[in-house]
Order: C-alpha cells, then sequence, then structure tokens
C-alpha cells in the first residue's frame, strides 16, 4: 500500500492535507486515492452551509464544527472562496471566522478556491468531501462561496444544507423566486440581533406556506453566530432532519440521487476532456473564430467537435 | 500566471504576534493573488502554533510571515520549531517587515529564504515565490 494511504488511514492530519492536495488537482495520482479510500466513507453526516457574501456562512460554521465539539464529535471543514476568473489566484479567507478550532485536534480545516466551477463549489469538491469522510470525521462541514439565487450545487454535495438569509436583504419576492431556496432543508436568519430578523422569519413562514400540501417544510432558525446564539438548536435541526431521512427512507434515495449526480458529472469531464484532446489548439482556434465572424453557428462548431471526439 | 487547471502555488501568509499592523500583509496577499496564487489568509494575533497547524492543514507550499512589533527573534524561531514538529519541514519560507539588517544573518540561518522591508516591490515578491515553487 502507498506509504501516504498507510499514514492517511491510521489518522495522520498531514497524510491528509497532501492526499487533499493531490485530488485537487485531479492528476491521475489524486485519483487513485480517491479510488483507494472512497470505500472507507460514507460514514459522516455532510453539511452544507451555503447563503449570500457576509451572511455570516464561515462564523455559523466555525460555531457549528465548536458545538459538534462539545457534543463529542469530531469535524472536517471544506471552505471555498471564489477564484479570480482573469489571474486564477484566491485569497482564502474563510479561516479568519474560525480561529478557535485551529489548535483543536478533533477539527480539520481546508480552504479550497473554486477554481473556475460554476455554482458555489469547486471541481473537486465532491472527492474532497469524500477523502474526508473517509478520515473518519463524525461530520463533514461545506461551507460554499458566497451564493446568490441560483448556486444549487450544494444539494448534491451535502446530505443536510442549510441556507444563511440575513434581515435586511430583500422583500418577501426575493425569497419567493426560484433556485436556492427550494433546496435548503434548514432556513437560518443569522444576525438576528440585527433590526428585521421577527419580519424575515414570519417572511419565511408565509413563503413557505404557500408551498403545495404536503411538500417539505424546512424549520426556521434564528441564529446569532458570533456569539454562538441559536447554534445548539441548529445541530438538533440537522440532527432532525437525518432523522427524518432516515425514518421515511429517502436517505438511500438521494444518497442515489447524489452519487447519479456525481458520475455524470465526472463523465462529462471525461468526455470533455476526450473533445479537448482529439481537436488540436489550432483547430479550435479556427472553428471558433469562424464562429466568431458569424461563418459558423455555435452549436455545428460544438457538433463537429464532438464528432472528431466520436472518431 | 498558471493556466486554468493547472495546479496552483499555495501561500499562506500569518501575523504571528500581537501587532495589529495588517496593511503589508494584505498588500503582499493580493499581490500574490494577482499572480495566480491561491492565498491563506489568516488575519492577526497568531501564535506559532497556530500558524504551524494552518501551514499543515492547508499543504501550503510557501509560508509567509509579517511582523512589525520586533519581537521576530523571539516568534519566527518559535514557528518554524513548531513547523518542525509538524513534519512540515519542505514549505518556503519568508518574511517581511520592520526587521533591522543585522537580524538578517539569524533569519536565513532559520531558514528564511528572503526578507523583504518597506518598499519592496511586490512584483519582486510574486517573482520570488515563482522563482523558488516548482509545480
Amino acid at each position: 500500500m502507498d506509504q501516504l494511504v498507510e499514514k492517511f488511514l491510521s489518522g495522520d492530519r498531514r497524510a491528509l492535507a497532501r492526499i487533499i492536495s493531490r485530488v485537487e488537482n485531479q492528476t491521475p495520482e489524486g485519483r487513485a486515492y480517491v479510488r483507494d479510500l472512497f470505500p472507507h466513507s460514507g460514514r459522516a453526516h455532510t453539511i452544507g452551509v451555503t447563503g449570500g457574501a457576509g451572511s455570516g456562512k464561515s462564523t455559523l460554521t466555525g460555531a457549528l464544527a465548536a458545538e459538534y465539539r462539545r457534543r463529542g464529535h469530531t469535524v472536517g471543514i471544506v471552505a471555498v472562496d471564489p477564484s479570480s476568473p482573469f489571474t486564477q489566484g484566491a485569497i482564502l479567507g474563510d479561516r479568519i471566522r474560525m480561529q478557535d478550532l485551529t489548535l483543536d485536534p478533533g477539527v480539520y480545516v481546508r480552504s479550497m478556491a473554486s477554481r473556475g466551477a460554476l455554482g458555489g463549489l469547486a471541481p473537486s469538491i465532491d472527492d474532497v468531501v469524500s477523502i474526508m469522510d473517509a478520515f473518519g470525521f463524525d461530520y463533514v462541514l461545506i461551507e460554499t462561496v458566497g451564493a446568490g439565487q441560483d448556486e444549487v450545487e450544494i444539494a448534491g454535495t451535502a446530505l443536510t444544507t442549510i441556507l444563511v438569509n440575513n434581515p435586511g436583504t430583500g422583500d418577501d419576492i426575493q425569497a419567493m423566486k426560484a433556485g436556492i431556496i427550494e433546496i435548503a432543508d434548514i432556513l437560518v436568519v443569522n444576525k438576528a440581533d440585527h433590526p428585521g430578523a421577527d419580519v424575515l422569519v414570519s417572511q419565511l413562514q408565509a413563503l413557505l406556506s404557500l408551498a403545495p400540501a404536503g411538500s417539505r417544510r424546512p424549520p426556521i432558525l434564528k441564529t446569532t453566530a458570533i456569539r454562538g446564539e441559536g447554534i445548539a438548536e441548529l445541530a438538533d435541526a440537522v440532527a432532525g432532519h437525518r432523522a427524518g431521512l432516515e425514518h421515511s427512507g429517502e436517505l438511500e434515495q438521494q444518497r442515489a440521487a447524489d452519487a447519479r449526480h456525481q458520475v455524470l458529472a465526472i463523465a462529462r469531464a471525461i468526455l470533455l476532456e476526450r473533445i479537448r484532446r482529439a481537436t488540436p489548439e489550432e483547430e479550435l482556434d479556427g472553428l471558433v473564430r469562424r464562429v466568431a465572424a458569424r461563418e459558423l453557428d455555435p452549436h455545428t462548431a460544438a457538433e463537429e467537435l464532438a464528432a472528431a471526439a466520436g472518431q | 500566471m498558471t493556466a486554468p487547471g493547472a495546479p496552483k502555488i499555495r501561500v499562506l501568509i500569518a501575523k504571528p504576534g500581537l501587532d495589529g499592523h495588517d496593511r503589508g500583509a494584505k498588500v503582499v496577499a493580493r499581490a500574490l493573488r494577482d499572480g495566480g496564487c491561491e492565498v491563506i489568509y489568516t488575519g492577526i494575533r497568531q501564535t506559532p502554533e497556530m500558524v504551524a497547524e494552518a501551514a499543515l492543514q492547508e499543504d501550503v507550499d510557501v509560508v509567509g510571515l509579517s511582523i512589525l512589533s520586533g519581537a521576530h527573534l523571539e516568534l519566527f524561531p518559535r514557528v518554524v520549531e513548531e513547523l518542525k514538529k509538524r513534519g512540515v519541514d519542505d514549505v518556503l519560507l519568508f518574511c517581511g517587515g520592520i526587521i533591522p539588517e543585522e537580524d538578517t544573518k539569524q533569519l536565513e540561518d532559520l531558514g528564511f529564504a528572503a526578507i523583504f522591508r518597506p518598499g519592496t516591490n511586490t512584483q519582486d515578491i510574486v517573482k520570488f515565490v515563482y522563482d523558488h515553487v516548482k509545480k
């Protein structure tokens, strides 16, 4: 067995960190690690924390992790921040809000850059979460990039998705729009010490009451994460969500749906890679120039690329 | 500087000690970001243990320390010691801030590959990182 895998399985955090880097870089070596370690995963409760930029996701994630520590559990955290679309560089600053956890041997925090992925996560997020799960953490918390209305990918990665809202960020029509609010398993009104928190809670309640009978009604909780208020209740709600899924038999269905989503995403990436490899860069350049000059439509150009890969 | 999808250089920028002047650290973090690095910024008032632990968890290639309090000869050896204790022995170390010339040798002996003082062109720091880290 690979020495790094051996160390990983014995609980060496540096081995965990090194393997995550290789997985994140999506090298063949990284894929081999996922293959070796995937059978050890599947035990952790994965929890997504999403919401707007500045809504308090990092602080809430840190506070929730601290609550799990108080309850005697171990926690892995993956926090995603955006990569620059121009330089591909990134400032990863989520750790700043989680300082108290840095020296806790039961917590591991990893910052990830989105590296061009859409949807608020990073290209290798599912693999990195599997690796953390395989390491043996009881909970893996996944904090997304600051999300707006349509970043719903987290629902396919985490078992329980928490959507963080704040008072004073829009009227009830904002909340009525489709998208991110539909994937929330738990709605949190964070910064509940700010004016307007109760108004937002009643707006969200009113919104949920418009949903068709029999549809899911996510609980709405108030938190002031920076002071740890409402966090124990949030941890209880997360446990309640999982218990509900187990009780109804939906847990298996959701796992299958997530696996399907993941497998198709990887298959899509493999096919795209094949297409890119089948067509030399100059040829691709020529093709897109014709599209830019309106000599060729983009669908025909894409068909040509796909056909070249199929030969 | 790097193509999308290519492995990125990961840099930890940290401020050990008690001074709260983080302007320089932020300027350097931003310059490295614009240079295509992934920069983990942990903020002010870090203990040597916290810096080393963050370097381990984030599996960084580079650790840059900023200090303006004058406590560098007190704190930097402890950061290096904490890194070693955790087996993090292959990171590129650099530092910056108010660091007297006569302390250069001692810091070099500790393993700091560069010291950037006030007035440094940020592009020199970016170039230093890319010259020293192979990805």
